[in-house]
């Protein structure tokens, strides 16, 4: 079993629901793309190949300072709950992780963590820098994310091209390697129906979205991942301020709905957050699906006032902890051990409970 | 507006050809779009780059370099036009030259441009940029960071300015 409190706030500092507009953003993530020259990308490499490129990237990880100290985790030395677990903190992919149906981690798959900073090696590209934030931080995430690029960029030799920029596996990310992206709690569009138009807006402006755990996967308890669509021909301060722009926008919106729900059917909005409180607190089964609904419900509750004295920190854990390969984990189960909605549901109970006191 | 095809229904997808050095734009619905064999919903969804990929080689090419052929070799990983048309995966950074009217194509396509405008990338070795410069950079950007009351960035800013003084 992998011990994550060898890691500085376990890895997921970002969810103590500090950080600007908190609720409604719960992070904001800066994740660049990069690859080593001279070296065939990782799904085209051989496995020897794959392991000098790990070699190389912690051999200079040890001389930058903004990973000194980190954690490696070797996806291909560890069992599949302990990858999912590294999924579910959305430290790692899906794919870098194996867990897609029939899958395994390849050669020289590994993540190290650093707090909020993270590196996939392997992945897609041999590079993956990532640097997660509480609340809506996409710049201040830049800054960061500067200090890790260039500290590996003077020992590593990225593969840089004058006019095509950095050079990635798929030409989606080419350019600057730049994905900025926000969690983001909608729940107001989605009751009013105004998600569809705020959705198909985004797509006009360049923004794409996603579900809870990024690409390829399903909307879940109203949390969208925003992001942007392209990553060449603009500056990354260019391509961050509009970002930033852009979903600040969609915060105004979503509050408008709010509003307007509290203006035109109060009574609904409270009785719908109590019962999705109230299923919470006394349920004796609950399955993950059904919490993040639930949760959902609270967390509006808790913006709007309408729930005294539940915290945004609480919620936020929650959400990581419910999650199958965590709860397993924490409560000493099986990840296929079909008491697990048991398990869930007092797990929930006991948080919400300690709330009260 | 109604597609230019059936004239019945509504049409979904601006389609514009260049035709003979004429540009024409036609307005088709989903079903008509279909059968010109142009993807719509969900096939494009679940592969962005697939409607792309597959027109690249397809339309009008630039005129130089020369295209490659679907057969031709990346010399350097050894991969194939075909191979990244199937995967939608390039084999190394050689790749982008070896096919580079393609992906230059395709980039533009994707990105609205194929010119790389943000940070440039220095190797191990080469000379470091000047500092001055990037403090200039940094004071910059503290001012616009306290200009829209940023103050957390401008923190950091700030601390990084303190390092390079």
């Amino acid at each position: 079993m992998i011990d994550l409190a060898l890691v500085p706030d376990d890895g997921i500092g970002w969810l103590d629901g500090s950080g600007a507009e908190s609720p409604i953003v719960l992070s904001s993530r800066i994740r660049l793309a990069r690859n080593l020259a001279g070296h065939p990308f990782s799904q085209r490499s051989r496995d020897a190949d794959r392991i000098a490129v790990l070699a190389l990237v912690r051999e200079a990880a040890t001389a930058v300072p903004s990973l000194a100290g980190a954690v490696t985790f070797r996806l291909d030395q560890l069992e599949r709950p302990d990858r999912q677990v590294l999924h579910e903190r959305h430290l790692v992919s899906r794919e870098l992780a194996g867990l897609e149906a029939g899958g395994r981690p390849r050669a020289g798959a590994a993540v190290m963590v650093r707090g909020p900073a993270a590196v996939m090696v392997n992945e897609e590209d041999h590079l993956r820098l990532q640097v997660m934030r509480a609340g809506l931080a996409v710049e201040d995430g830049y800054v960061q994310m500067e200090a890790l690029d260039t500290g590996l960029g003077r020992l590593l030799p990225f593969a840089f091209h004058q006019e095509f920029g950095y050079l990635t596996a798929c030409p989606t990310n080419a350019g600057t390697g730049l994905r900025a992206s926000v969690l983001i709690h909608l729940p107001g569009l989605v009751l009013t129906k105004e998600i569809g138009k705020v959705l198909q807006g985004l797509a006009q402006v360049g923004l794409t979205f996603r579900g809870l755990y990024g690409e390829g996967s399903e909307v879940v308890g109203n949390f969208f991942q925003l992001s942007n669509q392209t990553t060449l021909g603009k500056s990354e301060e260019d391509l961050l301020d509009h970002f930033g722009k852009v979903v600040r926008q969609v915060i105004a919106y979503e509050q408008q709905a709010r509003d307007v729900m509290m203006r035109t059917a109060p009574a609904e909005v409270e009785d719908k957050v109590w019962r999705a409180y109230g299923l919470l607190r006394y349920a004796r089964t609950l399955s993950f699906e059904e919490t993040m609904n639930l949760l959902s419900g609270v967390r509006l509750g808790a913006a709007l006032n309408l729930i005294p004295g539940v915290r945004v920190y609480t919620l936020n854990k929650l959400l990581i902890f419910t999650q199958t390969a965590h709860l397993a984990a924490l409560e000493g189960r099986a990840v296929g051990d079909p008491e697990l909605p048991t398990v869930r549901a007092a797990y929930v109970r006991k948080l919400l409970d300690a709330e009260l006191t | 507006m109604r597609c230019d095809h059936c004239g019945l229904r509504d049409a979904v997808i601006n389609l514009t050809q260049v035709e003979h050095d004429t540009k024409v734009t036609l307005h088709l619905c989903e079903e008509c779009a279909q059968q010109k064999g142009i993807e719509t919903g969900g096939a494009v969804l679940q592969s962005p780059l697939g409607g792309f990929i597959t027109a690249m080689g397809k339309g009008p090419a630039s005129p130089a370099p020369r295209p490659a052929a679907p057969a031709e070799r990346c010399p350097a990983c050894g991969a194939t036009l075909q191979d990244f048309r199937e995967s939608g995966r390039l084999g190394c950074g050689a790749c982008y030259l070896a096919f580079e009217a393609h992906v230059r194509d395709l980039l533009r396509r994707l990105h609205g441009s194929s010119q790389h405008a943000g940070e440039r990338y220095l190797a191990p070795g080469e000379l470091a940029p000047d500092p001055r410069a990037e403090l200039l950079d940094l004071r910059d950007r503290l001012r616009r960071a306290v200009e829209t009351e940023n103050f957390e960035l401008a923190a950091e800013l700030r601390d990084r300015i303190r390092v390079l003084e």
